[in-house]
């Protein structure tokens, strides 16, 4: 597995990426679009939107499932990435370039994973 | 193949109507369309043939073995077709006065008897049109239930994560909410976690049992009484009822309302869309909000009773599809009181017969033995060789066998749900078995070799990527004149 070790983890498989200006940016993770297939729709929140950690925030479909992303922090959306409502394939293609949602006010409540501490937790379940 | 507005030669006739024998008039002037409707025109040779060619194209229960899991793909008796073609069930109208049609209701009321007393139930309505809408009738039962009492806080319904997929969007549907609960390793309700789940705004509980892996959930008893305890309901999807019919009752499980799919267990034909059957039972206290009208017995036959203050309302148009109750009587009263539990316990046997002949190869997900169905899972082999379900599934087509349900239950990665049903003999069950386990070693022994498959139908593999996102649903002629 390849994951970025600057970002960091959640166990539903999303990363979370901490930019300068103190918002974060939220995406999923290779083993998760690698596990859901060849995706065709993503539904994502609107900016502004408040959630909590754990929370539902939007869902992503494969030609295989549907799964929900859940929120690895709490916070409120500040942006979010629209391309990928047309092209959700950049998700495969690209996972970690890919973000889902920027996010402002960011909350850490859950406490993330590192890269290695990822990659054991999905060892793991496997 | 051509469609049939393809095939269209104008003024070219079937002559497939009588001769008018009743005065003419003409639809009031703003409902008449202005120009002709754009229909297809053929003879009926043209039309007859282009119904062969697709029956040509299609595969059913009658083409080969069909172990589409959690589907119950059984053979559909002869015998249920001729009572469903008998004039007096068929050439009936639905609003023929009830006293000429005694027959028919006394029919949806014998129906109604063997299968309340099958599943344990006090009442049952055979409005809903198929099993999803058989859900959605169920979960209004529910909600009607708890806004009778007063009771407004009740929107969460708990779901475990190995559910059929129409379990979350029944609750959706119903404006309720899902509370997933996951499997323990086994696929059962965690107990502790369905404590941990259920409140004050629990509205109840939908579970299929034996659940999707093909297990009996061994602490049903306990789970409706801690689902009861915090005031909630329990609702049981009967989609996998083809296991434990005549043995086991749902309602003594401690399930409130339960539906069938007529079409699966009760051998009425199924797939393709339908007609189907989607009958909802429940216990007494819930009777008063079944849809309107219900069967009821009088002195001297039956009437349809309309008063029903309380009731959830219509949720098809008159008593739903008829002839498909008709068809699971015929086949209620073929099989009777032994053969209806005989053919439950084939069913497992054939399951597990199948589950032991696959396993020499392939992974079990469970341990144990298994109900009417049983989950393979191509993990391991998709991780040394790349074969995945898929592959498996499309090779399967080239050998004229229905591939098993894929990717489902979502709890068993890379799922192949295997479904024999009671009604394959031994001979079709172990041709199959010889089948899959040289698609399993052609397969290892050479990723490649199965990519191409399936290579003996009209389309080999769909583009599903594009099918999903730029689905064509319809034909329109101005897309493809001139084209």
């Amino acid at each position: 597995m390849n994951n970025p070790h600057h970002l960091k983890y959640a166990k539903t498989h999303e990363w979370v990426e901490f930019l300068p200006d103190s918002t974060l940016k939220i995406g999923l993770t290779d083993y998760a679009q690698n596990e859901m297939g060849a995706l065709v729709f993503v539904n994502l929140p609107e900016a502004g939107d408040a959630f909590s950690s754990g929370d539902i925030i939007g869902d992503v479909e494969s030609v295989k499932t549907v799964s929900d992303i859940y929120a690895p922090v709490s916070g409120t959306v500040t942006a979010i990435n629209e391309e990928l409502l047309d092209t959700p394939e950049m998700i495969n293609a690209d996972p970690y370039g890919a973000w889902l949602v920027q996010v402002g006010d960011a909350e850490i409540d859950e406490p993330l994973l590192s890269a290695e501490e990822y990659e054991a937790f999905v060892a793991e379940g496997e | 193949m051509d469609l049939l507005f393809e095939k269209s030669v104008m003024d070219r006739r079937s002559e497939l109507l009588p001769p008018l024998d009743v005065p003419e008039t003409a639809l009031p002037e703003q409902l008449a369309r202005k120009t002709a409707p754009l229909l297809p025109e053929l003879s009926e040779g043209d039309l007859s043939r282009h119904y062969s060619a697709l029956e040509k194209r299609a595969y059913g229960v009658n083409s080969g073995f069909y172990p589409l899991g959690s589907c119950t793909m059984k053979y559909n008796p002869a015998v249920n077709e001729k009572c469903a073609k008998l004039p007096g069930f068929c050439e009936i109208h639905p609003l023929q006065p009830e006293s000429s049609v005694q027959g028919c209701l006394a029919a949806l009321a014998l129906a109604e008897e063997y299968l309340t007393e099958i599943t344990g139930m006090d009442r049952m309505t055979f409005q809903p049109a198929a099993g999803a809408q058989g859900e959605f009738t169920g979960l209004m039962l529910i909600k009607k239930y708890h806004e009778a009492r007063g009771d407004h806080r009740r929107k969460k319904i708990i779901i475990p994560d190995s559910a059929h997929g129409t379990n979350p969007a029944t609750v959706s549907m119903c404006g309720m909410e899902v509370v997933n609960i996951p499997s323990d390793e086994d696929g059962c309700i965690n107990i502790e976690r369905l404590k941990a789940a259920v409140s004050a705004d629990t509205a109840g509980m939908m579970l299929t049992n034996p659940n999707t892996l093909g297990i009996f959930e061994k602490d049903i008893l306990s789970i409706t009484e801690i689902v009861h305890e915090a005031g909630g309901l329990v609702y049981y999807d009967g989609a996998n009822l083809n296991a434990v019919m005549g043995v086991v009752r749902p309602g003594d499980m401690g399930f409130d309302i339960i539906h069938l799919n007529l079409h699966k267990t009760f051998s009425t034909p199924h797939g393709g869309g339908g007609p189907g059957c989607g009958a909802v039972g429940c216990k007494n206290f819930l009777e008063p909000y079944l849809p309107y009208p219900v069967v009821t017995k009088t002195d001297n036959g039956f009437r349809l009773d309309y008063d029903r203050p309380d009731s959830i309302g219509r949720v098809k148009g008159y008593y739903g599809n008829f002839l498909v109750v008709v068809k699971a009587l015929a086949y209620l009263m073929t099989l009777g009181k032994e053969g209806i539990p005989l053919s439950a316990k084939t069913a497992v046997l054939n399951a597990n017969y199948f589950m032991h002949l696959l396993k020499k190869r392939y992974t079990v997900a469970t341990t144990g033995v298994c109900m009417h169905e049983f989950v393979i899972s191509m993990e391991r082999e998709k991780k040394e060789r790349g074969v995945t379900a898929t592959e498996i599934a499309k090779a399967l087509i080239d050998r004229n066998i229905h591939p098993p349900t894929v990717y489902f239950p979502l709890i068993v990665k890379e799922a192949l749900m295997v479904e024999p049903v009671e009604t394959e003999s031994k001979e079709t069950l172990d041709e199959a078995a010889r089948v899959f386990a040289e698609i399993y070693d052609a397969a290892m022994e050479d990723p490649g070799a199965v990519h191409a498959c399936p290579q003996t139908t009209p389309i080999g593999r769909p583009d599903e990527v594009a099918a999903a996102r730029n689905p064509v649903l319809r034909y329109r002629r101005e897309d493809n004149d001139g084209a």
